[in-house]
């Protein structure tokens, strides 16, 4: 297991170098970081262009480029993710990624991990109850809720919930719903309580707006699984020799249940991230989202670079968790 | 069903039936769908759809491109049954074509994704070993990043117009991943078991196997899995317009059209609702359909159950 657990760590650092190259070519290739200035009218003189060349490396070959970006070797000390540094950025000489992501990474972060754990928790309670009670009312019900859920894009819903929430807020003649911001700086200089409730106001809409979209196809996934379960052989047994129904649900089925889920979690970790851009957008957080599309817009290819290794890790750790959890839940697989 | 034709076999005793005529399976999963009621009414359903999305503008007197003659902010009625933008598009008219996109971008993206996925899935399953290590690794760099952040930087950093082509080929470039990782999880249990190793002992090659036995018997989990990637594929194009990454004007989508009417939700909620609702029955339909073929399809629950 701690071999396999080893052995695993190393073979994540060959797709995460794997993964940046992809994405540092697929960057380079499809756009031009000075695109919107040498379009600019009048045109600017050629002594700028070739500044800014200068600065963003742009006057070395791709591969050096990329050499350059890792290490940092013969850059002029704002590039090289191995020192920490993310690289120049486009939108101005002054603007540092790395900074400009840790001060962002709170705000999503908080968001993620609410509208994660509530996902799970959901979702494996539903999909149980789906399955325990096939083709009931209760089933079609919740059945039909993931269906929904799972068919209705993230933006929509949430501005739907957006005005949703200004509505209720004028229906009962307080601000109860901000829909609005991230709430950090309202946050600030308030005492416990009032970061709590604070914290009520700003992230309710857009957690439960998160939270759906994940639910539906882990609740899904659960239910098919959980189905497979309840109608294998060994269960019959456990019934047939007289275990409590309790026991033979948590100890002999649900086990074997999850261990799909596992997977389609550390599947829906990349998902959750893009819901996380989506839903930031409509109610307009200053997270990594944000951050985010303000670097495709502005054609900043190592800002976005910086973002993609950032979500690259995260999915990278989340599947190997997941692949751990596979071995401890499941005695069939082993890894020798 | 099977009683009056049989009499004197059962469901089950069919289901069990070696070396049937495979007209006979056939027929017996095409019943199976035909009975399951979500499945056929969406099937209707997604068949309207698409005639109004292929059909439609060519019935229909305006395009989804900007008119002069188009009165500005027309509540719905009149000559506009759907109501009109700021700029002087007919919403029905972008409706049309915003669906036909759509449909174009998530059926070609959903084939193209599975077949790449499952195969890939099932050799690296099957085979095992250091080829699986290596075919999965492949698979791990393409499910690392997340989906639409991707596609969005791609079709974000390309200038000047996407097509709708091309937005799909984006999509399914990244996509095919998530099948492949479904379906060798699927092999790897499969593979230990004795069909396998009879085929094996037989003679079969690996890809016989491989076609013949692994891939029909994870077919449930392959189907869910492609009609998932169709409604996946069809919110991703749409979230790529939302972000406003997608298909590029003058073209429209119907990611691209609540993109526009993001801040009419209250005050022109015409604008704001017809996208959304149509999207959400086109994925809804989708998700039923697949449902259906799955219970059609799994000849493991079909014995439990039918």
């Amino acid at each position: 297991m701690l071999v396999y657990t080893v052995r695993r760590l190393l073979g994540a650092v060959p797709v995460l170098v794997l993964a940046s190259i992809l994405t540092f070519v697929l960057i380079d290739v499809s756009g031009d970081p000075l695109a919107d200035l040498r379009l600019q009218q009048p045109p600017p003189d050629p002594s700028v262009i070739q500044l800014q060349e200068e600065r963003l490396y742009l006057d070395r070959s791709m591969a050096e480029r990329y050499w350059l970006w890792v290490t940092g070797i013969g850059g002029n000390g704002d590039i090289g993710l191995l020192q920490g540094e993310f690289g120049p950025s486009t939108q101005s000489t002054t603007y540092d990624i790395g900074a400009n992501i840790a001060e962002r990474l709170g705000v999503t972060l908080r968001l993620v991990g609410a509208a994660m754990v509530l996902a799970f928790g959901l979702a494996v309670l539903t999909g149980v109850v789906s399955a325990m009670r096939q083709y009931s009312k209760v089933d079609y019900t919740l059945t039909f809720i993931g269906f929904l859920a799972l068919a209705m894009p993230t933006f929509w819903f949430a501005g739907i919930m957006q005005s949703a929430g200004v509505g209720f807020n004028e229906l009962v003649g307080t601000q109860v719903f901000a829909t609005i911001g991230d709430g950090t700086y309202q946050a600030q200089g308030q005492d416990l309580w009032g970061r709590i409730t604070n914290a009520f106001a700003y992230m309710t809409l857009p957690t439960i707006v998160l939270m759906l979209t994940t639910f539906a196809s882990w609740s899904r996934y659960q239910r098919t699984s959980m189905l497979e379960v309840l109608n294998s052989d060994y269960v019959r047994l456990a019934r047939a020799k007289g275990l409590p129904e309790r026991v033979v649900i948590r100890r002999h089925a649900l086990r074997t249940a999850l261990i799909p889920l596992t997977t389609v979690t550390a599947v829906g970790m990349a998902a959750i991230i893009d819901g996380t851009v989506l839903t930031e957008r409509v109610f307009q957080w200053r997270g990594l989202g944000e951050f985010f599309i303000a670097a495709v817009d502005s054609n900043d290819s190592y800002a976005l670079m910086a973002w993609l290794m950032l979500s690259g890790t995260t999915v990278i750790v989340a599947n190997l968790i997941a692949d751990l959890l596979y071995g401890v839940l499941d005695p069939r697989i082993r890894y020798e | 069903m099977s009683e009056k034709t049989l009499p004197d076999t059962g469901p089950r005793a069919r289901a069990e039936a070696v070396g049937g005529p495979e007209r006979t399976q056939m027929q017996m999963i095409v019943r199976r769908f035909l009975r399951h009621r979500p499945a056929m009414v969406s099937l209707a359903v997604l068949a309207v759809i698409t005639a109004f999305a292929f059909l439609g503008p060519h019935l229909w007197a305006w395009d989804h491109r900007v008119h002069g003659e188009i009165p500005p902010s027309v509540p719905p009625g009149g000559d506009h049954p759907l109501g009109t933008t700021r700029a002087g598009h007919d919403v029905l008219g972008q409706l049309m074509r915003g669906a036909q996109q759509t449909l174009k971008v998530a059926l070609t993206v959903s084939v193209l994704s599975t077949v790449v996925g499952s195969l890939w899935g099932a050799a690296a399953g099957y085979y095992g070993g250091r080829t699986d290590a290596l075919m999965m690794r492949v698979v791990d760099v393409f499910m690392i990043v997340p989906l639409l952040v991707m596609v969005a930087a791609i079709s974000g950093t390309v200038r000047g117009g996407t097509t709708w082509w091309a937005v799909s080929l984006i999509i399914a470039v990244f996509s095919w991943a998530q099948i492949a990782r479904v379906v060798r999880g699927v092999v790897l249990s499969l593979r230990e078991q004795e069909f396998v190793e009879a085929a094996r002992a037989a003679g079969a090659s690996p890809w016989w196997i491989i076609v013949r036995h692994l891939l029909p018997n994870a077919a449930g989990p392959i189907i869910v899995a492609a009609t998932l990637l169709i409604a996946v594929a069809i919110l991703l194009e749409a979230g790529m317009s939302f972000l406003g990454f997608g298909i590029q004007l003058p073209d429209i989508s119907l990611g691209r059209m609540i993109d526009d009417a993001r801040t009419a939700a209250t005050t022109r909620p015409w604008l704001f609702y017809p996208p959304g609702v149509l999207l959400v029955v086109i994925c809804l339909t989708v998700n039923f359909i697949g449902d259906g073929l799955r219970d059609a399809l799994d000849p493991r629950q079909t014995m439990e159950r039918r």
